[in-house]
Parts: C-alpha cells; sequence; structure tokens
C-alpha cells in the first residue's frame, strides 16, 4: 500500500557526531543511519570522519573501518568483499548498491549511506530480507523434471545454454526489489524484479519441465504485473543485470501462450 | 496472521491465471490508439472553426465519424484497463473494489454517450 509519510515511529533524527581523526588532512564525511532495536529511539543518521589517505578504495572498506577505529556498534552484513555474495547491499548515494565494489570516488561530497528501501530494518544498515528470500523459494528455484533422471546428466546445447547469461549471475542483493517502487508499495503481493528474474532463468532453461506450472504460477495481476517497466531494477542492478527484460520476456510467453 | 509462515505470506492465495488479457488489451489499445489519436486529431481539425451546419454536415460523412466513434470506444478501453492497473496499485480493499466498479461505469457511459451523440449527428 503507497505511503507517502513515513510512520512516527520511523521518523529520522540527527544522530551523534562523531570526532575528526587527529592529524588528517585528507578526511571525507560519512552520514550514516543508525537504528538499534534495543534503545526504544527513532532512528538517527550519525556523523562520522575518516582519514580517506588511511582507507581502502571501496564503500565497504570505510564501514569496515568505521567499525574497527570508530563506532564498534555500527552494523551491517558482509561477506565475500568482491560482489558474489550480494550480503553489502545498500543505499549508497541514493543508489541500491553493493557497497564492496561501490568505490568510495563514485560518490561526490559526503558519503550518505542508508539501509536498502522500504525494507523492515533489523538493525542499522540490514534489512530483514525474510519475505525477499521467501518469494524467492515460491518461484521454485531449482530443475524441475519428470522425465527419468537420466544416468549421467541432463544435456543443454551451448544455444540453450547462452539463453541463462544476463540471468544466473544474480546474486540476489535485493537492489533491484528495494529499488521498484511496485515492490514498495505492493511488496506483499508483487514477486519483484529478483524473483521474476529468477523465475524467467528456470522457465527458459531446456532442461527444465515444468515450464507451464511455471508459467501458471506467475501469472497473476499482482505477483507479475505489478511490472510497469520503471526500469530502475535494470539501472541499479550492481550486476548489470535487467530485470526488467526478463519480465516482459515472462509477459510475452504468457500472452502468447493464450493467443 | 501472527503464526503464517514465511513460505505462506509470499504465496499468499497462489496465482489467479488472469492479467494477461488486461496486460495484452492495453497493448492492443495503445497500438489502436497510435493509429487512431493522429487521425482523429486531423479530422477534429477540420472541422474546427466551422459553422454549426458546416460540422454537422462534416459528421455525417462516414470517415470522421467512424474514426471519432472508433478513437472515443478504443480510448474508453484504454482508460479501463489503465485505470484499474493504477487503482490495483495505490488502494486496497473496499475503496479499490469501488473505485474500479465507477471507473469501469464511467467508461462504458462516456463511450456510450459520444457514441450516441455521434450516431444523432451522423444518421
Amino acid at each position: 500500500m503507497v505511503e507517502f509519510t513515513l510512520p512516527k515511529n520511523s521518523k529520522i533524527t540527527t544522530g551523534k557526531t562523531w570526532p575528526k581523526p587527529d592529524g588528517a588532512t585528507n578526511v571525507r564525511k560519512f552520514q550514516i543511519y543508525r537504528w538499534n532495536p534495543d534503545d526504544g529511539k527513532n532512528p538517527s543518521v550519525d556523523t562520522y570522519f575518516l582519514d580517506m589517505d588511511k582507507c581502502g578504495p571501496m564503500i565497504l572498506d570505510a564501514l569496515i573501518k568505521i567499525k574497527t577505529e570508530v563506532d564498534p556498534t555500527l552494523t551491517f552484513r558482509r561477506s565475500c568483499r568482491e560482489g558474489i555474495c550480494g550480503s553489502c547491499a545498500m543505499n549508497i548515494d541514493g543508489i541500491n548498491t553493493l557497497a564492496c565494489i561501490y568505490g568510495l570516488d563514485e560518490v561526490k561530497g559526503d558519503v550518505k549511506i542508508y539501509p536498502l528501501p522500504h525494507m523492515p530494518v533489523v538493525k542499522d544498515l540490514i534489512p530483514d530480507l525474510t519475505h525477499f528470500y521467501a518469494q524467492h523459494a515460491s518461484i521454485m528455484p531449482w530443475l524441475e523434471t519428470k522425465t527419468n533422471r537420466p544416468a549421467k546428466e541432463w544435456k543443454q546445447s551451448i544455444e540453450d545454454r547462452k539463453k541463462l547469461d544476463g540471468l544466473y549471475e544474480c546474486v540476489m542483493c535485493a537492489s533491484c526489489s528495494t529499488s521498484c517502487p511496485s515492490y514498495w508499495w505492493n511488496g506483499d503481493r508483487y514477486l519483484g524484479p529478483a524473483a521474476l528474474l529468477h523465475a524467467y532463468r528456470w522457465i527458459i532453461d531446456s532442461r527444465d519441465e515444468a515450464t507451464g506450472e511455471r508459467l501458471d504460477s506467475v501469472e497473476d495481476p499482482f505477483k507479475l504485473y505489478r511490472c510497469h517497466t520503471i526500469m530502475n531494477c535494470a539501472k541499479t542492478c550492481p550486476k548489470g543485470l535487467n530485470p526488467a527484460k526478463a519480465i516482459g520476456q515472462i509477459k510475452k510467453m504468457l500472452v502468447e501462450r493464450n493467443i | 496472521m501472527n503464526f503464517l509462515t514465511d513460505r505462506k505470506r509470499a504465496v499468499h492465495r497462489g496465482a489467479s491465471n488472469t492479467g494477461t488479457e488486461v496486460f495484452w488489451g492495453q497493448a492492443i489499445s495503445a497500438v489502436g490508439l497510435a493509429v487512431l489519436v493522429p487521425l482523429f486529431v486531423i479530422t477534429f481539425g477540420c472541422a474546427l472553426g466551422g459553422t454549426y451546419e458546416e460540422v454537422i454536415a462534416y459528421y455525417q460523412r462516414p470517415f470522421p465519424a467512424i474514426i471519432a466513434g472508433m478513437s472515443l470506444t478504443v480510448a474508453m478501453i484504454h482508460f479501463r484497463h489503465g485505470i484499474q492497473v493504477v487503482i490495483a496499485d495505490y488502494t486496497r480493499g473496499l475503496p479499490k473494489k469501488s473505485l474500479i466498479i465507477i471507473c469501469t461505469c464511467i467508461a462504458y457511459a462516456t463511450a456510450a454517450t459520444g457514441l450516441f451523440a455521434l450516431a444523432r449527428i451522423a444518421l
């Protein structure tokens, strides 16, 4: 449902300003969203200063430096630090992306970091992705076959394998879904770009034998047709994928099936 | 609601297996309008500035009358599909159902009124 204003307990206040590093000449300001479910306070934006001469080149480097050297209570997810795990997705300078592959030099001025938008927050920069993962599970992200299992392997031609390029690379970081206004308003029923990209990945897999069932399971005004080709998903995807195109392909397949 | 599993919440009530007709209908009417609207603007523009008798005589000719009738009908079909999508985006529950009913009635009533007026002029 559309919400044009934040609920009272979500209104962001000004937080703590941490001291500048001593003797540093190349200082950069970071404004980071903070919220602790245990203190009962509204979210705030804390201000940190880092010596850029002693910091790595990526946003994640800065966050780790803040956590290690300035404020150990700052909470965020991270793991692979090379854009493979999708853990460190957050809103950086207004763009949903992965902190580990987003350079500090790509941000002009102060660095503003918020959690992925329109998701429940667990703490600080950690969004609750429970529903997002459940939606992903609901599209059956596995090979579904009815023919008896072959002795060695399910074969796939090189051409058919190529159809999966631009789809299988998705790391489920949720940057796309949380940048989609349709997902903001109707995320409880709309599957969102990430789940639909994965749905299409299995629909067009030449080895999969549940294409009809998969199309049936997404043919719905809310699950699929809330996509209005806004294209925020394609613009924001840190892996350079195009979920909107995949959704368009599903719609095309459904039309072809109906006429 | 508190004890529903995450998976059940995600699956909701399953897929309704509808929506493709609205999507396809909107696409067809959009293509139709892309052709009809320029023709309507041209034919309407030709009648613009004429006297009452001239305009009546103009719309008694088949081409302008058919273009006007088709434009109105296709535009209202497009409106009905489009507004349903917009309403479903922004409202829920009873307001959603009520608005869809009201807007559908407006679309059909507008098309019927326009076609009746055209028929009276043309016939």
